[in-house]
């Protein structure tokens, strides 16, 4: 069907190829007025943001926009929304924390992240530790300074064996290479090992038991069982920071070991990098419930 | 009538066109590259920020050559989430020594602006070695070989000389101790006050704790360095830039 609109012939550009010609149709009216309007918010974008370099400095636009301010309004936002969790959480009594299951579950999230940021690098993700590095595995239920949540808050607040704070947790072995024969040492590894219920050899293990209950049983109990209070880790549960073979034993009673961990108060991290207090609780609670809390 | 009519006469030109081309796209460059060299708030001027060590400028080569940054970062965006987990947010300034910079633009492994302090010397030869032995998740490739390989500050003076050629501010007597301060850096026992002179808060130790220096010291004395310069403690980043 031929319209009206058909038979008008549009004006051409005047140009012509090989009898081509090239029609001069004006642009769609939706186009042009999408294009004019981009253009006039380009406009006021550059005014209301930062955009045209001057000599000084570029304009800083009217809208007063910055991303640092951008952050420091969101982390501000975030502080004050979670302000009374974390202030209720830096105050409380950590011993009293299971019996407020909501502020509890503030503690155990807010810790997990705080674990992922700090702890994890020597602890694992998943807080199992890596036995070859003597970085202690967080979910069994053995503690060498106690897993009752105080302790697990005094522990990650002072640290052990550093420089950083007064209290740090401080155990000292003697390295017994110094002070026992070879053959004493072996006695005392199989006595060791006999009391962990480990493969031994008898006779040694009965030669161990004197050297054991000489020099060893101070700190580590007559029974093996340990002393959380000293940091004197408990031989008999079978649960070992550096390993529990023949080898690995020796090189203990030889050498002696000192791990070590860094205080994360605040107080004890002039440069920054520290937790506060709620972040202390925070990650206590987060540890303490991993599954081997007291 | 008027330049339009002229076009006919660009459009049949081809060289013509192209210098023309070249042209336009030119003052787009320089509208939006050259204001950064002279506007005052893209230079900010910050406390602790120093040139890097000879160790630790031989550790970045080496973090360079290994491709690091393919798999890491060096650029803590101003957003919460990163905030909170690497660290301050990184400040154009702590780059401003990088030739080329590190930033990088994809996160396989996690970012690295801040890393300085976060582990130990020991974790760090252990990860290098095998980075699965203190990770189990990671998917980063073994390094052990920094270990073994011994290096000589043969190259030192060459390498500082090339930086100080391209803006950073070596100093003659940086360049001329350059060798002495590379060892020194990696020897507790030296004498390294000068190295300290120098490079304020530059660490010294022996980071793999093994005698000679080798390409793990260096590489890890440039991890223990990132991030670790300004001391945010006293400084308040202006919010207007």
């Amino acid at each position: 069907m031929t319209t009206e609109h058909d038979k008008k012939e549009p004006d051409t550009t005047g140009h012509v190829w090989d009898g081509i010609r090239e029609y001069d149709n004006p642009m769609p009216r939706w186009w042009l007025w999408t294009f004019y309007i981009t253009i006039i918010w380009g406009i006021g974008y550059t005014i209301a943001r930062p955009a045209w370099p001057l000599i000084e400095g570029a304009t800083p636009g009217i809208s007063g926009y910055s991303t640092r301010a951008e952050v420091a309004k969101d982390i501000e936002a975030v502080n004050e929304a979670n302000a009374g969790a974390t202030q209720e959480l830096a105050s409380i009594e950590l011993a009293l924390l299971s019996g407020n299951s909501e502020l509890q579950q503030y503690a155990v999230n807010a810790g997990a992240a705080i674990f992922r940021a700090n702890c994890s690098q020597c602890h694992g993700s998943g807080a199992a530790g890596v036995q070859a590095s003597g970085y202690p595995n967080l979910l069994d239920d053995d503690w060498l300074w106690g897993g009752a949540i105080d302790d697990i808050a005094y522990t990650i607040t002072h640290g052990i064996r550093n420089e950083q704070s007064p209290d740090s947790r401080w155990s000292q072995m003697p390295a017994f290479g110094e002070i026992l024969s070879e053959e004493e040492i072996a006695a005392a590894v199989n006595y060791v090992r006999s009391i962990s219920d480990q493969e031994h050899d008898a006779a040694l293990a009965a030669q161990g038991a004197e050297i054991y209950l000489e020099q060893c049983s101070a700190c580590h109990g007559e029974a093996g069982m340990g002393d959380p209070t000293i940091g004197a880790p408990n031989l008999v549960d079978a649960i070992w920071l550096y390993g529990g073979s023949e080898e690995h034993l020796t090189e203990t009673i030889t050498y002696s070991r000192f791990g070590v961990m860094p205080a994360w108060g605040e107080e004890y991290r002039p440069g920054g990098g520290g937790l506060d207090q709620a972040e202390i609780n925070a990650v206590a609670a987060y540890v303490h419930q991993l599954g081997g809390g007291e | 009538m008027g330049i339009l009519d002229k076009h006919k006469y660009i459009e049949t030109n081809a060289t013509l066109l192209l210098v023309g081309s070249l042209l336009v796209v030119t003052v787009g460059g320089i509208v939006e590259i050259a204001p950064l060299f002279y506007l005052e708030n893209t230079i900010e001027d910050v406390d602790g920020m120093r040139p890097y060590s000879p160790l630790e400028l031989t550790g970045r080569e080496i973090y360079i050559r290994e491709g690091c940054y393919v798999c890491h970062s060096q650029m803590i965006r101003p957003m919460r989430d990163e905030v909170e987990r690497y660290g301050h947010y990184s400040l154009a300034a702590e780059s401003q020594y990088d030739h080329p910079f590190q930033w990088g633009s994809k996160r396989t492994g996690p970012d690295l602006a801040r890393v300085g302090g976060r582990y130990s010397d020991d974790w760090h030869v252990d990860h290098f070695s095998d980075p699965q032995s203190v990770v189990p998740e990671s998917i980063m490739p073994k390094y052990a070989f920094l270990k073994t390989e011994i290096i000589k500050p043969e190259y030192i003076t060459d390498l500082m000389q090339a930086h100080q050629m391209v803006g950073v501010p070596y100093t003659d007597e940086m360049i001329e101790a350059a060798e002495d301060d590379f060892r020194a850096q990696a020897d507790p026992d030296s004498d390294f006050d000068g190295l300290l002179e120098r490079y304020p808060g530059a660490q010294v130790r022996n980071f793999d704790s093994e005698t000679g220096i080798s390409e793990m010291d260096a590489l890890i004395a440039y991890m223990q360095m990132l991030g670790t310069l300004v001391d945010f403690s006293t400084f308040t980043p202006e919010q207007s830039r």
